[in-house]
């Protein structure tokens, strides 16, 4: 049994708290790049407008093409191929897909050549934050001398952490900036959550979660977890994207200017597609990892405890979706329902879950 | 939708291509989902059959409803099996024909090569001048070969004018996707036979108690639909020790429990030797197929009571329940043989007794530190001599006079260690004369466990491989043009979800392009080049150059 350190705890919570802190600059700061890239957007609206008079009346309010990002733009909607050859688009999808329909960011998700600066400056408050928050992981589990995943706060905030990390780390490839409000707003929820609902001083753990199940099922629970929370996002956007584009496509007036900055609802579905299979297979080990747990510490590998029925739950709403990809009028907005139903259930499983049902998985500390 | 009137036969094949359809199978899916919440929302007679009573006595009406709706047994109920027997026959029919058909499909040559390559999603030309000396036919050979070394299956098409070659590969992602299903076939058929074969049972072991696995051996059996009691494997175990820990560092958790530790000897079988096998939760001891874990652990007292007679009545521990995390623990005593009336004690074990304000005892601490008996006693007909079972931690006072109590003259019984209270009206003493701990062990054999392990295992390798191998079909086709070049475009197309696509039709590309890297200086025209490849346009490679996708496009993009 390692011996508690209670000021590296201590500092823990210290780290967490500036962590949040800087969070929240970089939220405002993506909110920022946001407001004021729609406005950006409509200078050189303006400005496309009166260089190419001809091009810009054909397509009003794509006319962002052709202007900062255009190269890159052209060049994707070339190479992407026509639209609707496969049964489902699948390689590199174009930014065309959406022409017409009001959009500038690129379908690939690559970065255009256009300066951001307050995207640049959230992202890199970002990284500080995800560099203070991961100080905070570390010394907590120092001061636990054990996995930093024991109880609630610490999933909560460990969790937060991955989340934080897998995004910046899909930054590296992709411009996935427009998603960065979302995100880092979700860990700071995380983090007031798991400070002012969850809060559990550094403890040693329950003999049930003495094992070195906890380190593989928690962990892999705890990725698969922040996966899902990148593709809610997406699933949400992805909705309102789509409502968007056929509203201008319609002709109706665009109100939401600022979804020219995200990508058009069927990259965002392929892209999410794509995550949300990689967490799916985690979610299947988690969901295997904790039977054999079970089963060393319940004698039961399965017995429909509360959160195992979550789990199951989860895993079959999840399976639903990656069917739901493959059927017919199943596509875009209802996998998107999916998608977000799914996540829905993993927060439930987690926040009401482990307080309200009585079950084997009562860990919460509280 | 209206079935056709076909007959019943007719009616019949409607179903059944109703119920294997995509449409019905992912409404099931999400059927399931749906029907296995309600499992979370109400306690389950499997789980917790004395929880479902208590919840039936407290709503009666509300609770004869849910149970007539099955929803304390939702994982057994006619509803939920009838979803999951559904969606797996559907997945059945839809996993045999497709077995089927992809069994044919690996045994036959990749499909015709389609007349307009260009309307394929990846699209790409090459032309080889002049000087290459590599004609369509070659070109083609070539192409194959490549294809071939790159795990293609490929089969040529001689056409003299403009030969072409058929290509194929990742034919394991639709083998992993069938797997995948079957597998889950496997797990339920193995949970099946768990629960036809298994059995389970519980047992409370005093410290110094040994257990013999046979049926009376038991406090509670729950055996499988088909077990038969020589299945019971012969072991026995003794609870030499039980050691818990509290968390002693911590403030908030202070006396949570960190270790709990059984030291047992075990004999597989009456006259093997003994061993020395520690239990402890999350390592379980085994005797081989049937293990044994630890559930649960409490005191028991020791005690000794003397009757009206002056006998010794009862003399040993008697477990006590523990309700809360100080181990305030209720415990019950039936004395039957005592005489001339039978006695019965029911009351509270303390471990770290104190009194509040109001003089009431309160456990402080889950270690016995001042360990103390609260009692009340009562005599008369504890019912036991009619045969009808009764539960051990409960007694029905009904027919039984109270002899202490905190309303009666004689008050209640306080009883500290080592310390011995005479009954009023003669009726005998009671003493506490020692602490013992026990443990409680869940004894289960599960013989489809391995099965459901090695189903699931290859479930999930089904899973990746269908989701991460990619079945591609390439095309290339080469024509001599009048002027002396080799034209070649090539055409691809995933099935499925492949966003990988583009770069596989790059590296096909690459790979073409390099194998006929002509000499320098033979450089030939050509439109701009708009390749997949992402080449810079500066530089075609070594030199080639390549047409537009399809004009087509060209002009309905812009």
């Amino acid at each position: 049994m390692p011996t508690l350190n209670e000021t590296m705890g201590q500092y823990s919570e210290l780290f967490m708290l500036l962590a949040a802190g800087t969070y929240t600059v970089a939220f405002i700061a993506f909110a920022w790049d946001l407001a004021k890239s729609s406005k950006t957007l409509r200078v050189v609206d303006l400005k496309a407008a009166a260089l190419s008079g001809a091009e810009a009346a054909r397509v009003p309010v794509g006319a962002g093409v052709g202007a900062s990002g255009g190269a890159v733009d052209r060049a994707d909607s070339e190479v992407a191929g026509p639209v609707g050859r496969a049964e489902r688009p699948t390689s590199s999808v174009s930014g065309s897909q959406g022409s017409g329909a009001g959009l500038t960011a690129d379908g690939g998700m690559r970065y255009g050549a256009e300066r951001r600066v307050p995207a640049r400056v959230a992202v890199a408050l970002a990284v500080l934050g995800a560099a203070i928050h991961a100080a905070g992981v570390i010394t907590r589990a120092l001061g636990a001398g054990r996995v930093p995943w024991g109880n609630m706060y610490e999933f909560l905030t460990t969790g937060a952490f991955v989340a934080v990390a897998v995004f910046l780390l899909v930054l590296v490839h992709r411009d996935l900036r427009f998603l960065g409000t979302f995100v880092i707003g979700l860990a700071i929820i995380m983090l007031v959550a798991a400070s002012v609902a969850f809060w559990t001083p550094v403890g040693h753990l329950v003999p049930a979660l003495q094992s070195y199940w906890l380190i593989i099922h928690v962990s892999i629970a705890v990725l698969s977890s922040a996966l899902f929370t990148l593709t809610f996002a997406m699933s949400a956007l992805q909705l309102v994207q789509s409502h968007r584009q056929k509203t201008v496509a319609a002709g109706g007036a665009d109100k939401l200017g600022f979804m020219r900055l995200v990508p058009n609802a069927l990259s965002l579905e392929n892209l999410s597609y794509r995550i949300n299979a990689i967490a799916f297979v985690g979610w299947t080990f988690t969901l295997m990892f904790g039977a054999i747990w079970a089963e060393k510490a319940w004698g039961r590998f399965w017995g429909w405890d509360t959160k195992e029925v979550w789990t199951f739950v989860i895993w079959v709403v999840y399976a639903g979706y990656l069917h739901a990809r493959a059927t017919r009028g199943w596509t875009g907005t209802r996998a998107a329902w999916l998608s977000i139903v799914g996540y829905l259930c993993v927060v439930f499983n987690f926040a009401i879950v482990n307080q309200f049902f009585n079950g084997l998985h009562s860990y919460s500390g509280l | 939708m209206v079935p056709p009137p076909l007959g019943l036969p007719g009616m019949l094949r409607w179903a059944w291509t109703q119920l294997t359809s995509m449409r019905t199978a992912l409404f099931l899916l999400l059927l399931l989902a749906v029907a296995a919440v309600p499992g979370s929302l109400f306690p389950q007679r499997p789980a917790n059959p004395a929880v479902v009573a208590q919840h039936i006595k407290n709503n009666p009406d509300y609770g004869r409803i849910l149970d007539a709706l099955q929803l304390y047994d939702v994982y057994s109920s006619a509803w939920f099996s009838s979803i999951y027997i559904l969606l797996f026959i559907s997945l059945i029919g839809c996993v045999l024909p497709r077995a089927i058909a992809h069994y044919k499909a690996m045994r036959s040559q990749p499909p015709r090569t389609p007349k307009r390559l260009s309307r394929l999603p990846e699209y790409g030309t090459l032309v080889l001048p002049v000087g290459a000396g590599v004609p369509a036919s070659r070109a083609i050979a070539e192409a194959a070969a490549l294809l071939k070394k790159r795990g293609y299956r490929v089969e040529v098409r001689d056409d003299d004018a403009r030969p072409s070659v058929g290509a194929e590969r990742g034919f394991l992602k639709e083998v992993g996707n069938l797997v995948f299903h079957t597998s889950l076939i496997g797990v339920l058929v193995c949970v099946a036979i768990g629960g036809m074969f298994g059995h389970r049972g519980q047992k409370i072991l005093v410290e110094g108690d040994t257990f013999v696995n046979t049926l009376v051996g038991y406090d509670n059996f729950a055996p499988g639909t088909n077990f038969q009691s020589t299945q019971l494997v012969p072991f026995t175990v003794t609870l030499d020790k039980f050691d818990v820990r509290f968390d002693r560092e911590s403030t908030k958790q202070f006396g949570q429990p960190i270790d709990f530790t059984a030291a047992l000897t075990t004999r597989d079988g009456l006259n093997a030797p003994p061993r020395q096998q520690i239990l402890k939760v999350n390592e379980p001891v085994y005797f081989g197929e049937t293990g044994m874990f630890l559930v649960g652990n409490g005191y028991a007292p020791v005690i000794t009571v003397k009757d009206g007679n002056g006998q010794t009545a009862f003399s040993g521990p008697v477990v006590s329940i523990p309700t809360d995390a100080v181990f305030t623990s209720t415990i019950v005593a039936k004395v039957p043989d005592a005489g001339p009336s039978q006695l019965g004690f029911a009351g509270f074990f303390l471990p770290s007794a104190v009194k509040n304000a109001e003089g009431v005892a309160y456990s402080f601490d889950p270690d016995p530190l001042n360990p103390q008996l609260n009692l009340n006693s009562y005599y008369g007909d504890l019912g036991l001599d009619d045969g009808k079972p009764q539960n051990v931690y409960n007694l029905d006072v009904q027919k039984l006079t109270q002899l202490n109590g905190r309303g009666l003259p004689a008050g209640g019984i306080v009883l500290n260690a080592g310390q011995t209270y005479t009954l009023p009206e003669g009726k005998g003493s009671i003493s506490f004369d020692g602490l013992k701990r026990y443990i409680g062990v869940d004894i289960r054999t599960v013989p489809g466990q391995a099965g459901v392990l090695v189903f699931s295992l290859l479930a999930v390798a089904g899973l990746i491989t269908s989701l991460y191998v990619n079945r591609r079909r390439v095309w290339v086709r080469a024509g001599n043009n009048e002027d002396g070049r080799t034209m070649v475009e090539y055409g691809l197309l995933a099935r499925g979800e492949d966003h990988r696509l583009a770069a596989e039709a790059a590296a096909v590309r690459s790979l073409l392009a390099g194998q006929w890297r002509p000499a320098p200086g033979t450089a030939s025209s050509g439109r701009a080049d708009n390749d997949v490849t992402g080449t810079p346009r500066a530089q075609p490679p070594a030199g080639f150059a390549q047409s537009t996708a399809d004009p087509h496009e060209q002009t309905k993009e812009n």
